[in-house]
């Protein structure tokens, strides 16, 4: 770069911001927003009922469609009640061992914790879900060793996708944790504060924001996903596998099914965005 | 925080259940790997090593890992370029619709994946009638691969400050100069994690790459997910898995090292 030219972007900040932003901004714009917005659009037309193809007709009869047919009713209640179960068990289990990380453990041993925590995060989503297939089968794992098994089936779905989803949960909660001085856990406890007072009353308002932003993986991840339903949920459909197999046969109307997923995501990120949850992503 | 011993050891004990549920299923797809018998069988009848050996000569894996690694490392490549200069640009400037564009980065993964891939393949063959194949799938994979770059560089640069670049260029460093010699090196090692967590995500990525790979493009997830029904071929699955398994030690002793922090950069 010349002198000049280095003084006139000095004294031009605004083209530096031009300069720095201008590529990743239009590949988000265009690319990303772009397609949401297709999409949208998509969902917004109909298709020909003869070639298949979809034709640009406006029209809000897919959404008429996905809000008044039970079917789709009974399908979003499951997903939802599903996302919310698995959000729930990988709280309840994310919670002591980020604790146990963030606040008991020597250092040592906390690293090391976090260590086996993310490791598996790492491993292959398909054999995770495979494996969990492996346990609840037939003649599987849990049969053998149990004597029992809830086999495939919503509640395999419910146990596979909080499996797959633990990490995104643990991670936030515990870096939540350790940013929660422990001079705020002596002050409670030298006011007389028993253990479980200082977790409801100092704890959890202080990770509250860092729960919530697990919970936005969590519940996102279970929302959408469908894969691990084909390999652990039997017959049982939840919202992605309708998407999945009405995309080919239907585009509009599968537009119009996963427009209503982005908006049960986008209801409850507006709802949780005051707590300061999405700076913690 | 001092603790009785009795909450102490509920939490211990909660500790060790909670390592034995994130375990023992990865270990159950190891020791099938083991396993004589060529369907699922559970406890192995015996063990054998038979179809390592025969998941070496797999073309279809091998091929589908080489696939994978190309994509990840393109998709990784862009996501480095485009993730680096959003993050300058949110950290070190303020202006209009600042945080509706470090809205927009996260968007990619805070939506469910299956919207994010059929609109891509919406958009690339409906609206804009491009072929799906290599191309869509690197560019699908780049826009979800850029907010983990971001988010490690960002957190890199606020750390960082302004004040050290601006004392560099007080001393009549350029810009260029500055970037070179103070904030790359500070940099890298938030680069090189980004860097590998967007290479992962994208290794292991099927919901957005069913959608955009077309026919003919085989990634390992595509090829694991079409041969987990098959019969035939489990014991290869099996094995396959078992790799995968053990190859995660590589990228989580990596991001240890390379960040410095205990969680290995950020998800």
């Amino acid at each position: 770069m010349t002198t000049a030219g280095a003084a006139y972007l000095h004294r031009h900040p605004r083209l530096r911001l031009a300069g720095v932003l201008g590529a990743p901004l239009t590949w988000l714009v265009v690319v990303y927003l772009g397609s949401l917005s297709a999409l949208l659009l998509t969902s917004l037309w109909t298709q020909d009922s003869f070639t298949a193809e979809v034709v640009r007709i406006w029209t809000l009869d897919n959404f008429r469609a996905v809000l008044t047919e039970p079917l789709y009713h009974e399908v979003l209640l499951r997903t939802v009640s599903v996302a919310v179960a698995v959000t729930l068990i990988d709280l309840a289990l994310a919670l002591p061992i980020a604790f146990y990380m963030a606040k008991v453990a020597r250092p040592r041993v906390a690293k090391l914790l976090v260590v086996a925590c993310l490791m598996p995060l790492w491993a292959s989503y398909l054999i995770k879900a495979y494996a969990w297939r492996l346990l609840v089968i037939k003649d599987g794992v849990f049969e053998h060793t149990f004597g029992g098994s809830p086999g495939l089936g919503l509640v395999a779905v419910v146990m596979t996708l909080a499996y797959l989803w633990l990490p995104f949960m643990i991670l936030p909660v515990y870096a939540g944790l350790e940013r929660v001085p422990d001079s705020h856990l002596e002050a409670s406890e030298d006011l007389g504060g028993r253990p479980w007072r200082t977790f409801r009353s100092v704890v959890w308002p202080a990770i509250l924001p860092s729960v919530i932003a697990g919970s936005i993986f969590t519940f996102s991840l279970s929302l959408g996903d469908y894969i691990s339903v084909n390999i652990v949920g039997g017959t049982s459909q939840m919202l992605g596998n309708l998407i999945y197999a009405q995309q080919t046969l239907d585009l509009p109307i599968a537009a119009a099914t996963a427009t209503l997923s982005v908006v049960v995501m986008a209801i409850y990120m507006l709802l949780v965005r005051r707590t300061g949850a999405l700076d913690r992503l | 925080m001092t603790l009785s011993r009795l909450s102490r050891a509920v939490l211990a004990t909660a500790v060790v259940l909670v390592l034995v549920v994130i375990y023992a299923p990865l270990a159950v797809v190891v020791i099938s790997s083991f396993s004589s018998s060529k369907t699922f069988g559970w406890p192995p009848p015996s063990y054998t090593l038979h179809w390592w050996g025969d998941a070496w000569s797999s073309g279809g894996a091998l091929h589908a890992v080489g696939v994978s690694v190309q994509v990840g490392l393109l998709a990784m490549g862009v996501a480095l370029f485009l993730g680096t200069l959003l993050a300058f640009g949110l950290s070190r400037y303020r202006f209009f619709g600042r945080n509706s564009l470090s809205l927009l980065v996260i968007l990619p993964i805070a939506l469910p994946g299956i919207v994010t891939g059929m609109a891509l393949k919406n958009a690339f063959e409906v609206m804009l009638g491009i072929q799906l194949g290599y191309f869509t799938l690197v560019v699908a994979h780049a826009t979800f691969c850029v907010v983990v770059v971001f988010n490690n560089v960002r957190a890199r640069l606020n750390q960082l400050g302004g004040s050290i670049e601006e004392a560099s260029m007080d001393l009549g460093a350029s810009r260029w100069t500055t970037f070179r010699l103070v904030t790359f090196p500070f940099l890298r090692t938030a680069l090189l994690a980004g860097g590998l967590l967007a290479f992962a995500l994208s290794f292991d990525e099927i919901i957005v790459t069913t959608f955009t790979a077309g026919a003919g493009i085989d990634t390992l997830p595509l090829w694991i997910n079409r041969n987990l029904f098959r019969p035939s071929q489990s014991p290869v699955v099996n094995v396959v898995g078992s790799c995968l398994i053990l190859a995660s030690i590589i990228p989580i002793y990596l991001s240890q090292r390379l960040s410095g922090s205990t969680t290995g950069g950020r998800v």
